[in-house]
């Protein structure tokens, strides 16, 4: 499966078992044929839906006259993180929303399997990035943080001639793609796959590197010319009721990462999942995965007001992860040998006004042996505030507060383009 | 119930007017059987002759748009089965389905002695009328047979005034395509006393190449040669030859008409422009015998809606509605309509309007070029709508990307209504200019009205 990934990764056979692909790979066949239900829209609205603007009917059809290296190179040249985005972006809400199939009653174009399958065609054969310039430019950049956000500006910047160096605090690069996406859409390996073909343009990544405090920023100041901000989300909120520092209280996040990257693969029989956001479905439907018989999402609102995107809620309900409306926890309770035994909640009412109020007296439990919260992340602290200053940009979740990877790598390339619009007329 | 039977050509019987061609689907008594028991009225068999030999592979096609066969090619020859063991099938076939017809294709070395043996041998083991193969493109006609003949007057003539000296059925001339007037072999065909025509036989065709081998298809031990290519690519073609046939007084024939049909509908417009049967091959070779059941089911269910009793009944009804160019009534205004409503904002009709035709479909009140609407949409910025973070964010604004159409510069080409992919969304209507039907000829000739 074309370049070596050259991250140390071990892959778990039992996970790629249980986690097999949502959307699994067209073959030639059905790729074709998809690609020519298409029907070439001019200005068309599905790029203009895409956060990195990717020029949809032109890779489709390439992918119709079997041109798949110029279909792939086509993606690639808007979204260099195409093969991620084509297996994680809510497609639904993005550019197969906005796809004119549906105001004519038909299934909308199937873009991100179509976008799959040109970019595992690149891939497969080792594909390597284009460079847009010939010339080497003197100004070093470093990106914070190796998610979606810093590999799209290095990348940018790399391939303009720039020598670009990316820090990381954890073991792998990759951000949320490799420690966070459901592995049914996108598995750590094919995240890593990705990250290699742009450490290949000569990106330098080092790995366990913090920024722990001033001194560090200075440091970084004084080496490089530019600094780019990718730093996503900070830690997810702590579910503040007791009981909640229970070692089988584990945070959607941390439970997800240990699983796809770790051999992770312990889960209760009974698990909760408290919030009802697109994290806190990948966890639940994890958890029934890895074999937990019985999995309930509790929210404090109702259906009605899910913060999941639609598709989502009703892939969790197949996967069969149970909704409890309207409860907001109050404690956990453990049995006297340790392990958790209930979950107590509260029960809200949502009709009194515009935010739902406990109802005096309604508490009642919910039999659990282990809890998930995934009730949001915070932003990062100090690091972010202080990150102003001509040579300084952002972008990505630590910006916009949390969207999707398309919307981190547009924000990265955007930088970038900023970034090298800024060098112009310095003469190095 | 409408009655489907017909009598072609001066005598050949046949309980509806769909026949299968001279080709696989007739190659022996076995399979002409199942095919009349799947309701096939008849039957061209399998050009008989002096068996050839055939090589593998024998066929390639054309797919397009993800659809298997839009287009067929063949470098198959004629029956490579004995004439005896045909003859006498054909005879075994007459016997236990009397009321069907059974025609024998014919192709044998160009000597009246040769003919008039194939002629009385085929006669006299039960067929119904005689199909001269004078048009198989590849192979024989490297022999000097199949479109060798087909393709000079002289010789058409010739072989077809031997066969008539001995026939007692009904003889069909099948013509081919691969010349440049097709009425000059038909003409020959009348004048030598032929008693019909099959049209089209297969067109000269190399399918493709495969870009890897860079050898073409078929592929016979990395050679590949002509073949005859058919299918529904070839209908429009068939369609126009048949017009011309029934068009000109020299030429004029009963038709079995061939070239494409694979449903009652092709079946119906070969009718409607004069054919009085009708030959199918590849839409069989596709799919099987059984689609002559939807044919004959449609067909009825048509005639049933138009009022229609008999075949007869609308034979050749539209043919007096194909003219010369000449002929066109200059005056004749109309423009595109768009019919908001209908319309999913794929904006084909604005590009194809700008590129391939008159530039008279526009996105707003400005003539704003394509390439500057594009560059507008890429500068903008899109973010992905996040529940939690946009509450009530607008849809896709399809309904926005309605194009309009500056009807006083439309000249009413069709084009934008071809490319739109909804059905009845862009009509083109009539403009009342109140002025006179006015033709070339009649500008030419200084009439006026």
């Amino acid at each position: 499966m074309g370049a070596p990934v050259p991250f140390a990764f071990q892959d778990n056979a039992e996970i790629a078992l249980r986690f097999p692909d949502l959307h699994p790979a067209f073959d030639r066949q059905e790729a074709l044929t998809e690609a020519n239900r298409c029907l070439n829209c001019f200005n068309a609205p599905c790029a203009a839906a895409c956060p990195t603007h990717i020029d949809v009917p032109r890779f489709i059809k390439k992918i119709g006259t079997e041109n798949l290296m110029g279909s792939a190179l086509t993606i690639l040249d808007a979204n260099v993180l195409g093969a991620s985005c084509s297996r994680v972006c809510p497609v639904e809400v993005l550019c197969e929303g906005a796809c004119v199939m549906l105001g004519y009653n038909k299934q909308p174009i199937a873009i991100g399997r179509l976008q799959r399958y040109a970019m595992d065609y690149f891939l497969e054969r080792g594909g390597r990035l284009p460079q847009k310039t010939d010339q080497q430019r003197s100004q070093k950049i470093v990106c914070i943080g190796a998610g979606p956000a810093s590999l799209a500006c290095s990348a940018e910047l790399a391939q303009r001639g720039f020598s670009v160096t990316v820090i990381e605090q954890r073991p792998l690069p990759g951000g949320l793609n490799t420690y966070g996406v459901a592995e049914y859409k996108l598995r750590a390996p094919d995240s890593l796959r990705e990250v290699a073909m742009i450490a290949d343009l000569g990106v330098e990544f080092r790995f366990g590197v913090s920024i722990e405090n001033e001194n560090d920023l200075a440091a970084l100041e004084k080496e490089y010319d530019a600094i780019f901000v990718g730093i996503g989300l900070g830690a997810m909120n702590e579910l503040r009721i007791p009981g909640a520092d229970h070692p089988d209280v584990v945070d959607a996040l941390e439970f997800i990462a240990k699983y796809k990257t770790a051999g992770g693969l312990r889960v209760g029989n009974r698990v909760i999942v408290v919030g009802a956001g697109n994290t806190a479905i990948d966890a639940a439907n994890a958890a029934r995965r890895l074999g937990a018989q019985h999995v309930t999402i509790v929210y404090r609102r109702t259906e009605r007001d899910l913060p999941a995107f639609g598709f989502e809620y009703e892939h969790a309900k197949l996967e069969g992860v149970n909704f409890e409306w309207l409860a907001q926890p109050v404690a956990i309770h453990t049995y006297p040998a340790g392990p958790i035994a209930t979950l107590e909640c509260v029960r809200m009412d949502d009709e009194r006004g515009p935010v739902p109020t406990p109802v005096p007296g309604s508490n009642f439990h919910l039999l659990c042996d282990m809890v998930i919260p995934a009730i949001g992340q915070a932003p990062h602290g100090w690091l972010f505030a202080r990150t102003h200053g001509p040579k300084y940009y952002s972008g990505g979740d630590c910006v916009n507060g949390g969207r999707e990877v398309v919307d981190a790598v547009a924000d990265g390339k955007r930088a970038a383009l900023a970034i090298v619009k800024s060098f112009e007329g310095v003469h190095a | 119930m409408p009655d489907l039977s017909t009598t072609f050509a001066g005598g050949i019987q046949s309980p509806n007017p769909f026949w299968l061609a001279s080709a696989p689907p007739t190659n022996c008594g076995e399979q002409v059987m199942r095919a009349f028991d799947a309701g096939w009225g008849g039957a061209v068999w399998k050009t008989i002759g002096e068996p050839i030999m055939n090589v593998s592979s024998r066929y390639s096609s054309v797919d397009w748009n993800g659809q298997r066969m839009m287009g067929l090619n063949n470098i198959e020859l004629i029956s490579d089965r004995p004439i005896e063991t045909n003859l006498r099938e054909i005879a075994e076939v007459k016997k236990r389905y009397p009321k069907h017809a059974v025609i024998a294709s014919l192709m044998v070395e160009s000597t009246r002695e040769a003919w008039h043996d194939i002629v009385g041998r085929s006669e006299d083991a039960g067929a119904d009328g005689l199909e001269l193969n004078f048009g198989c493109p590849h192979g024989m006609s490297e022999r000097g047979m199949g479109s060798a003949v087909g393709q000079v007057p002289e010789y058409t003539e010739m072989i077809t005034g031997w066969v008539k000296e001995k026939a007692r059925t009904p003889v069909l001339v099948k013509l081919t395509p691969n010349i440049t007037d097709i009425r000059q072999i038909a003409r020959a065909a009348k004048r030598a006393g032929a008693d019909g025509l099959s049209a089209i036989n297969t067109i000269n065709s190399i399918t493709g190449i495969d870009l890897d081998t860079f050898e073409p298809r078929p592929n016979v031990d990395g050679l590949s040669s002509h073949g005859g290519y058919c299918g529904p690519a070839v209908k429009p073609i068939a369609l126009n030859m048949v017009h011309q046939l029934q068009n000109d007084d020299a030429s004029r024939l009963p038709i079995s008409g061939i070239g494409g049909i694979g449903t009652w509908r092709d079946a119906a417009e070969f009718i409607l422009l004069g054919c009085g049967t009708v030959q199918v091959c590849t839409a069989a070779m596709h799919y099987g015998y059984r689609i002559v059941e939807d044919m004959i089911d449609g067909l009825e269910n048509w005639m049933r809606e138009k009022g229609f009793d008999r075949i007869e009944d609308f034979r050749g009804f539209s043919a007096p509605k194909v003219t010369d160019w000449n002929h066109l009534n200059l005056n004749f205004k109309i423009v595109a309509r768009i019919h908001a409503e209908k319309c999913i904002g794929c904006e084909l009709c604005y590009i194809a309007c700008w590129d391939g035709a008159h530039q008279c479909i526009h996105l707003d009140g400005a003539h704003t070029k394509p390439s500057e609407v594009e560059a507008a949409s890429r500068a903008r910025i899109a973010m992905t709508p996040i529940p939690k973070l946009d509450r009530g964010v607008a849809s896709n604004g399809a309904s926005t990307r309605v194009p309009r159409v500056d009807e006083e510069e439309c000249v009413g080409c069709n084009l934008c209504a071809l490319v739109c992919p909804v059905e009845n969304c862009i009509t083109m209507e009539r403009v009342e200019n109140h002025l006179p039907r006015k033709t070339w000829e009649d500008l030419v000739n200084g009439n006026s009205h």
